[in-house]
């Protein structure tokens, strides 16, 4: 089905002083960097993991720890789907137990990511505390889940989809409200 | 991808992603806790109707790593000892909600009757003298590992071949990634004219070893010697055996594999089994990587 771009709601250099302002708050709400890592859930949080590491860098100095989570294996609607998502790698930059760790993603939408991605962290190690960091909360949770750290609120309708474009991967840094045309604007389009 | 019957019609991407998966799935086999929750609830027949150590205990690991469970059957404690058919014990296992089924068995075809004719999934443990898959991705994954590629690379397999399932996996599987193979043993053990395969045949064992980047060494079964397909043990071991003066002859860096079990000093020289150019217990530990792979692709989803 094709997506229809409806809106951009982030340029590159609002996307920019966005990540840096949530770098600040990082640092701030855990009262420095000591035992901070951050962890991006592939694909699009790995390079903005390496970002906001980047900015935590230029003002603190500090090169903090960088893991990437894959979390093919604990989605809970594997056996819903037609095709194999193909299962990347996760690394993770020693053991995590008693590590102050940040989850990173682009969009925060149903919540089921996240949840798969706090089990998947689990299986790794016992983290002193784990938080959240998302570029875009679109709200419509099913699950019991918040972000500690949020790019920007974006109230969406469910035929919607939130796309995150980054220069990494995409060549171009923006995130763009688009519309699905069909009555079926899910969750897969949502958390791509 | 719903069965994995044979690496001789696997499509070359195809291939590539099963390694691929399976090098995400070793990184599991790394930690602390090997668990992850992808295949829960799903249940996993293993029918072994010859015998194995290796290759079962791999596909029992791989499925309590990914959370599915197993059940295995062995031939001689089931019905199939008051005579109960391969498709029977198959149709008997669908009934049970068995999600697939692992089988090995003596006769060559046996598992595509289960997948013509049973629902769930197949996966080829080894039938007969035609393949063996899960092996031939174990192989190509422990070269890949070391050497970091397929192609381009001279693949020598000494030995049987005319009766290694081992070896024709192998064939299909390097060949498909663009690797060169040479197949080398008693003449009357090597496949007609090579069978069609895009492969060399040399008899003569260090002509083959010449610029080898893989020496792959198949089991001497010997029943096959009294069956006269070759003189005796001790002329074996002087022309196809491998010591440390043969792989002399390979690359300097050619790397040594063997499906096991070894019989020490007929096919091999038992020093060379853990020597630094041995990939046997890389092999071994692939096994469980490349397993965990085929279930997760056959069984992951509802099925291409």
């Amino acid at each position: 089905m094709p997506l229809i771009e409806k809106t951009r709601i982030m340029d590159a250099d609002t996307l920019s002083r966005t990540l840096r302002r949530m770098a600040h708050e990082i640092v701030e709400r855990n009262g420095g960097t000591d035992g901070l890592w951050l962890v991006g859930i592939r694909r699009r949080g790995v390079p903005l993991a390496q970002r906001l590491a980047g900015f935590i860098a230029e003002f603190e100095g500090v090169r903090l720890p960088i893991g990437t989570l894959d979390i093919t294996l604990y989605r809970d609607d594997l056996t819903l789907k037609a095709d194999h998502p193909q299962v990347q790698k996760t690394e993770i930059p020693g053991d995590l137990t008693g590590k102050r760790i940040v989850l990173v993603d682009d969009v925060l939408y149903t919540g089921r990511t996240s949840r798969a991605a706090l089990d998947a962290l689990m299986d790794l190690g016992r983290p002193a505390i784990i938080q959240l960091a998302v570029l875009v909360d679109r709200g419509h949770r099913e699950l019991p889940i918040r972000a500690d750290y949020v790019g920007k609120n974006v109230p969406t309708s469910k035929r919607e989809v939130i796309e995150v474009r980054l220069r990494e991967i995409d060549g171009q840094d923006e995130v763009m409200i688009m519309e699905n045309g069909g009555e079926n604007g899910g969750e897969e389009a949502g958390e791509r | 991808m719903r069965h994995l019957l044979e690496l001789e019609s696997v499509p070359a991407a195809e291939l590539a992603n099963m390694l691929d998966t399976a090098e995400s799935m070793a990184e599991i086999l790394r930690r602390p806790i090997k668990r992850v929750p992808t295949l829960r609830g799903k249940t996993l027949l293993l029918l072994f109707f010859e015998a194995s150590t290796r290759t079962r205990h791999s596909f029992e690991l791989a499925c309590k790593v990914l959370g599915a469970d197993s059940l295995a059957l062995s031939a001689a404690t089931s019905s199939t000892t008051k005579g109960e058919s391969l498709l029977d014990t198959g149709r008997t296992a669908e009934a049970l909600g068995v999600d697939g089924v692992v089988v090995r068995h003596s006769s060559s075809g046996a598992p595509q009757l289960l997948a013509r004719h049973l629902r769930l999934s197949v996966i080829n443990a080894g039938d007969g003298t035609h393949e063996h898959p899960t092996q031939g991705l174990l192989d190509l994954f422990s070269v890949r590992a070391r050497k970091g590629r397929i192609a381009g690379l001279r693949v020598c397999i000494v030995g049987d071949v005319l009766h290694s399932r081992v070896a024709r996996s192998a064939v299909h599987g390097f060949t498909r990634l663009g690797a060169d193979v040479v197949l080398s043993g008693p003449p009357a053990l090597l496949p007609p004219r090579g069978d069609g395969w895009p492969v060399e045949l040399e008899p003569d064992l260090d002509r083959a070893l010449d610029g080898a980047d893989v020496v792959m060494v198949l089991r001497i079964q010997k029943e096959r010697q009294e069956g006269g397909m070759f003189p005796s043990i001790a002329e074996y071991r002087a022309r196809w055996g491998i010591d440390a003066a043969r792989l002399a002859r390979a690359k300097p860096d050619a790397v040594l594999m063997h499906p096991g079990p070894v019989n020490e000093g007929v096919e091999l020289a038992p020093e060379l089994m853990t020597a630094p150019p041995s990939l046997i217990a890389a092999q071994v530990a692939a096994g469980v990587a490349v397993r965990m792979a085929v279930l997760y692709l056959l069984l992951g989803g509802v099925g291409g």
